[in-house]
């Protein structure tokens, strides 16, 4: 190999983790927009004729107790659970940016206030008091984004206040406010995108962990109400199958440690990429 | 005093809340300076001169108490809305740093950097922002200037980088700029540069600066007066040629006497014995009286107020007439 081809393979290396972790990713968000081009069969037709067939040619993942095909469910059931993935930290993310950013950059009663609000909110279990939420507004998934957006941006916040505190005492904050420029200015437009990268690691990581607390509320029947296609409620569904149909949890089981390493490998990866401390 | 003053100090007092009481930061300190004058603020570390230059500015927070008067062509700082302190800094005082990597924003090309000051204090559309910001490049001897507004910060040199950030400072049009040691993180001969540099600019555009330094060359070389400052006060401040041929404060005699010199080999130095006093607990006295060879008994009873020597020189030393001739190497 000559030396500028070596020098570019360098310059372009990824790390192995981050490229599997990636095409994880990748192939998810194929299936989540467009499982049609992908899915064998329609995820909520009953097949009268396949009733707990094991898998086979017709039906590679098998089929459930009303015969639908669990490939096609499965892969129908990433688009609702990556947009849990999404909506679940969204929420979290923009609201506790801007709250940490806020009270770091003030500092005072604000950031005192802060501090024991998060205190507060920690003290709960994060699942128990997200299960208490959503059984107080009913199951769903809008409920579910609700409370998880009520607990989960103290954790931005956190991460943000940090952030800021570190951020505010380099120079070129200074240097922005001998300029004159407004504290606005100086907090969205100068602070916010040099604090923002440990916050976005965080963010790609807590996509996997908000897929995992996705499933186990629609395990529960706190999230994805059935028919609906989600990895937790195919599970549900297979339970009481599960010494005769194996399959019908195995599979979306895979999905579902696949879309955690997936999330997990991309986070770790970009923390390594941009050099954030953890 | 010849001329009004731009900016007059009087009486600044900075005191850090710490966990070992009160901390004496800035101690009682009177300045002048005068539209266009460069005035040289020297002093060890920890002598206060970084905190009177953020004092001055209004950036310090958290548990710093800054009190007395700091007037700009006649306005108090201090007591300033925040809304006329924010257009007075930048327009009316601008200020550069030490560190240029740390003062610009690693996110934003310097080009964009330029065009956000001259936008934050209302110059023109973006077109004519665009040309000013080269014609300032150009002016801080940046070679390219075109092609250079669209490079980030870690893209330039050191020398690069500090005359970048006097481009950003000098985008507002200050009439006076704070100056925070610019020149010790670079290297002798950039450094050298730099300070031709800021003084044809103070010429050239009628600024007045306050260049703080813990080097006696850099204040030889570049300004028209100098303060010398220890443990937060004011110990004596006159001309140039007047401080380094006749100092007319003990302190600046021992400072002046420890300098290496070149010429002499292997000549032995002359260290000021004693450690600088503890901040949190000022003594009765002058601060330098435990290390000074010359103090009177007096020295260690009371603060010596700093008197009128002659217009635009004034000493904080009651040994000031029985000092030694001092004879320039």
């Amino acid at each position: 190999m000559t030396p500028p081809a070596r020098g570019l393979r360098r310059a372009f290396a990824i790390p192995a983790p981050l490229a599997i972790g990636a095409a994880i990713v990748l192939l998810l968000l194929l299936c989540a927009l467009a499982p049609g081009a992908l899915a064998p069969y329609d995820p909520l037709a009953f097949d009268y004729n396949a009733l707990l067939q094991p898998p086979g040619p017709a039906h590679p993942f098998g089929a459930d107790n009303f015969g639908r095909d669990i490939l096609s469910r499965t892969i129908y059931a990433t688009r609702i659970d990556i947009q849990i993935a999404l909506f679940a930290t969204l929420g979290p993310l923009v609201i506790g940016s801007f709250v940490g950013l806020l009270a770091g950059y003030s500092g005072g009663l604000f950031d005192l206030l802060l501090g024991r609000t998060i205190d507060l909110v920690l003290t709960f279990p994060f699942l128990v008091i997200v299960i208490a939420i959503v059984a107080v507004l009913g199951p769903g998934l809008v409920n579910m984004y609700i409370a998880v957006c009520v607990v989960g941006w103290v954790f931005y916040a956190r991460l943000m206040r940090a952030e800021t505190l570190l951020q505010k005492q380099l120079d070129y904050v200074a240097a922005a406010r001998v300029l004159g420029y407004s504290p606005a200015r100086i907090l969205f437009r100068h602070i916010l995108p040099n604090a923002a990268r440990p916050i976005v690691v965080y963010w790609v990581t807590d996509m996997a962990l908000k897929i995992l607390l996705g499933s186990s509320l629609g395990y529960l029947g706190l999230g994805a109400q059935p028919p609906t296609a989600e990895w937790g409620v195919l599970i549900a569904d297979g339970k009481n199958f599960f010494t005769q149909a194996w399959w019908m949890t195995f599979f979306p089981g895979v999905a579902i440690v696949m879309a955690g390493l997936g999330f997990s490998l991309v986070g770790d990866g970009l923390a390594d990429l941009m050099d954030v401390r953890r | 005093m010849s001329a009004a003053p731009l900016l007059s100090l009087r009486g600044l007092e900075v005191v850090f809340a710490t966990r070992r009481g009160a901390l004496h930061a800035v101690d009682g300190v009177d300045l002048d300076v005068r539209p266009g004058e460069i005035l040289g603020l020297v002093g060890e570390s920890g002598s206060g001169k970084s905190v009177t230059l953020r004092a001055i500015l209004g950036l310090l927070r958290g548990s710093a108490r800054v009190s007395g008067e700091v007037a700009f062509a006649g306005e108090d700082l201090l007591r300033a809305p925040p809304r006329r302190l924010e257009q007075i800094r930048g327009a009316g005082i601008g200020m550069i740093f030490q560190e240029p990597m740390t003062a610009l924003n690693p996110v934003l090309t310097i080009g964009v950097q330029i065009e956000e000051t001259l936008a934050a204090h209302g110059q023109g559309d973006a077109r004519a922002r665009r040309a000013r910001a080269v014609e300032l490049m150009r002016e801080v001897g940046i070679p390219a200037p075109e092609a250079r507004l669209a490079n980030f910060p870690h893209e330039f040199s050191g020398g690069m980088r500090q005359r970048a950030m006097i481009a950003i400072a000098l985008a507002a049009a200050p009439r006076l700029l704070l100056a925070d040691e610019p020149t010790t993180a670079l290297d002798v001969t950039i450094q050298d540069q730099i300070l031709r540099l800021l003084k044809r600019l103070t010429d050239e555009l009628g600024m007045a600066m306050i260049l703080v330094t813990h080097d006696l060359g850099v204040v030889a070389e570049t300004c028209d007066r100098v303060s010398v400052m220890y443990a937060g006060r004011v110990a004596e401040t006159a001309p140039v040629e007047t401080l380094f041929a006749a100092p007319r404060h003990a302190y600046t005699h021992a400072l002046l006497r420890s300098a290496p010199h070149g010429g002499t080999p292997r000549a032995p130095l002359n260290p000021i014995r004693g450690q600088p006093p503890q901040l949190v607990a000022p003594l009765p006295g002058c601060a330098f009286a435990p290390r000074c060879d010359f103090a009177l008994p007096a020295c260690g009873a009371e603060r010596p107020p700093l008197v009128e020597l002659a217009p635009a020189q004034a000493s904080a030393c009651l040994a000031r007439d029985r000092l030694p001739p001092w004879r320039a190497p």
